[in-house]
């Protein structure tokens, strides 16, 4: 077991709380650079679709884990960021800043969509944005003369001003350096008066508002900051795939999104990387075990959506804490070994209002 | 102790529908003293709270408060204001928030003292580190007065509900109010917590100098710390003055006990009773 002495403040502050963060999190690093010479180029870019929808999925962490909004819609964010991104680098624009205008713009679209969530709560907010997705969808279906419509839309290799990314690698470290931005960006939100407000309203919007937040200030920021990085990762999204049509921005694709999160455990920062690489995992893993499978079962349609609805009922029943959760109780088990007890991480049910968020 | 006056509501009504919950209530709360509602259940005492902290509009009447800088009329403020203006609440039906630790909970009573902005926060600039570290000395020093140093790193949804109570002042206590409202403080709490809050109060009042106004049905402890006391009953004013004084007001016992009348037909009927068997 791990004792933290606690000398100053500042150590609570600390991103990296003790010597065992620095390590682990340094060795994570050093695997995560070194990974385009040890991964083969298709495993290469699997992962930069496990930090593309990292990215996605810390947005929506911040919306539904730490803000307690939920969004059905949020593929339209990816969808707004994508097509941006597509039409400004078409257009000859750089990167960067085709990219800072996805966000923006997506960002803005958030904050529209985010008005409803003002007046409305739990089930109906997510008709609001479930309908919302429907409409961008059809958005971009319909305004040919931009989106090129159904047909979709090519889009050109990110140029870094004179530096064209054309190689898988390169726009590796491009998405791996962007991760780590919004990861950077997002702990510390959490860890100032922001992310607290947020957390604040999560748990109890009465209370909030006597404490002096803005409620609707408030959720409309989480409604921005959430859409901006759905929309930084849907300008990723487009330049990874090359080419982009509506379809990818269904519903299906928001249900996707939900699923990360609360399969990666709601309301932690490692929800989202844990659900980004079960959402990219799954697919390959099925796909693996398919041919060992009685053609039947194996070669039936729907089986990956089969696969996605029993795990996520099995997460809602059995672990609503998601995978981050199960791993606290593993690393719990081994720090404590061996007097772990069954019961340490059981939910006290109280008779009081503790349990809004699962 | 000063006698300015703090807070004013002037003739207060609300009507939710047909019920008229508080009707044409007036009363001064002063600069430094500890101020009590009491009244039977119904009696509209919480909803004078949520009017305060501005959860309700009133349908008539005004409430004016003395500010950081002079008077202002409250009722016109939007709610999420109140607090910024030095007045914190505590809620009946404890409002924490659950999945957080109690630290945490104190941080968020520092919202109102927050100094740096959206931008700041992402990039966690030299002063958010000052402003956090700011805040934290000031949430120890309410952890420090109200004894919660055990329970600073736990989740509130762990907590036994009277330490929740006892957070839940905390909480209040870190947004520096002026003016505090606790809504029923010892309800639920043993009589050794009960003790405890009752000291707190008479703390709060004395060495911090912030001004109580507070719902309470021990009678206990409200003669043992409130100056004032303001009784209701069905929505209206029954009576004020000191402790003593309201409790031995007519009005005030009939609301809780009956009146005269209806013990005497009581007597009747046993009478009758007896005579017929």
């Amino acid at each position: 077991m791990r004792f933290i002495f606690k000398t100053d403040y500042a150590q609570d502050i600390r991103l990296a709380k003790h010597g065992g963060h620095v390590f682990w999190y340094g060795a994570l690093m050093l695997v995560l650079l070194a990974a385009p010479w040890l991964l083969a180029e298709y495993w290469l870019a699997q992962l930069t679709f496990v930090l593309i929808y990292a990215i996605a999925g810390l947005g929506l962490m911040l919306l539904a884990g730490f803000t307690g909004l939920f969004s059905l819609g949020h593929a339209a964010f990816l969808g707004v960021g994508a097509y941006t991104q597509a039409v400004l680098t078409n257009a000859g624009w750089p990167f960067p800043i085709a990219l800072a205008c996805a966000a923006g713009l997506s960002a803005a679209v958030g904050v529209v969509v985010g008005l409803p969530a003002l007046r409305v709560k739990g089930i109906y907010l997510g008709m609001a944005t479930l309908s919302f997705g429907f409409i961008v969808e059809e958005v971009l279906a319909r305004w040919e003369s931009v989106t090129g419509g159904n047909a979709g839309v090519h889009i050109k290799q990110p140029v870094l001003f004179d530096w064209t990314l054309d190689s898988g690698d390169k726009f590796y470290f491009l998405c791996l350096l962007i991760t780590v931005l919004a990861t950077l960006g997002m702990l510390n939100l959490l860890r100032a008066p922001t992310g607290r407000a947020f957390v604040a309203i999560r748990d109890s919007e009465i209370s909030a508002q006597s404490m002096g937040i803005h409620l609707a200030r408030y959720k409309t920021l989480s409604f921005a900051l959430s859409a901006a990085l759905a929309g930084v990762a849907g300008a990723l999204y487009a330049h990874k795939l090359q080419f982009i049509s509506p379809d990818q921005f269904n519903i299906l694709q928001s249900i996707d999104l939900l699923l990360m999160i609360v399969i990666g455990g709601l309301g932690s920062v490692h929800g989202a990387f844990l659900g980004a690489i079960f959402l990219i995992s799954m697919p390959q893993i099925i796909a693996m075990v398919k041919d060992y499978l009685p053609a039947s079962i194996g070669q039936a349609p729907g089986l990956q959506g089969f696969v996605y609805g029993v795990v996520l009922v099995a997460f809602v029943l059995f672990e609503p804490q998601g995978l981050y959760g199960r791993w606290l109780k593993i690393r719990t088990y081994l720090q404590m070994f061996p007097f772990y007890r069954k019961g340490l991480f059981k939910r006290q049910k109280s008779f009081q209002k503790s349990d809004r968020l699962r | 102790m000063t006698n300015s006056t703090l807070l004013s509501a002037k003739k207060l009504s609300v009507r939710f529908g047909g019920v008229l919950a508080v009707n044409n209530v007036s009363f001064d709360v002063r600069q430094g003293e500890v101020f009590t509602l009491i009244g039977p259940n119904g009696a509209g005492k919480t909803t004078v709270f949520n009017l305060i902290s501005r959860i309700y509009t009133p349908t008539s009447g005004e409430i004016d408060y003395l500010g950081p800088d002079g008077m202002l009329r409250l009722t016109e403020q939007p709610p999420q204001n109140v607090a910024g203006l030095g007045i914190a609440r505590t809620f009946q039906n404890i409002e924490l928030f659950e999945h957080a630790t109690v630290l945490h909970n104190l941080l968020i009573g520092r919202h109102t003292q927050r100094k740096t902005g959206l931008w700041q926060d992402l990039f966690f600039t030299p002063a958010a580190r000052q402003a956090e570290l700011q805040a934290r000395e000031k949430a120890e020093e309410v952890i420090e007065f109200l004894d919660l140093q055990h329970h600073r790193d736990a989740m509130v949804e762990g907590l036994p509900y009277g330490v929740r109570k006892v957070v839940e002042l905390a909480r209040a206590l870190c947004t520096e109010p002026r003016l505090l409202l606790l809504d029923e403080p010892s309800s639920g709490l043993n009589v050794e917590e009960t003790e405890d809050m009752a000291f707190w109060i008479a703390d709060i009042k004395n060495e911090l100098g912030i001004t109580v106004l507070m719902v309470e049905h021990d009678m206990t402890l409200v003669s043992k710390v409130s100056d004032r006391v303001l009784a209701m009953n069905q929505g209206e004013l029954l009576a004020l003055g000191t402790p003593r004084e309201v409790q031995n007001d007519a009005g005030v016992i009939e609301a809780y006990l009956g009146s005269v009348d209806d013990v005497s037909s009581l007597h009747r009927q046993a009478a009758n009773k007896g005579a017929s068997a």
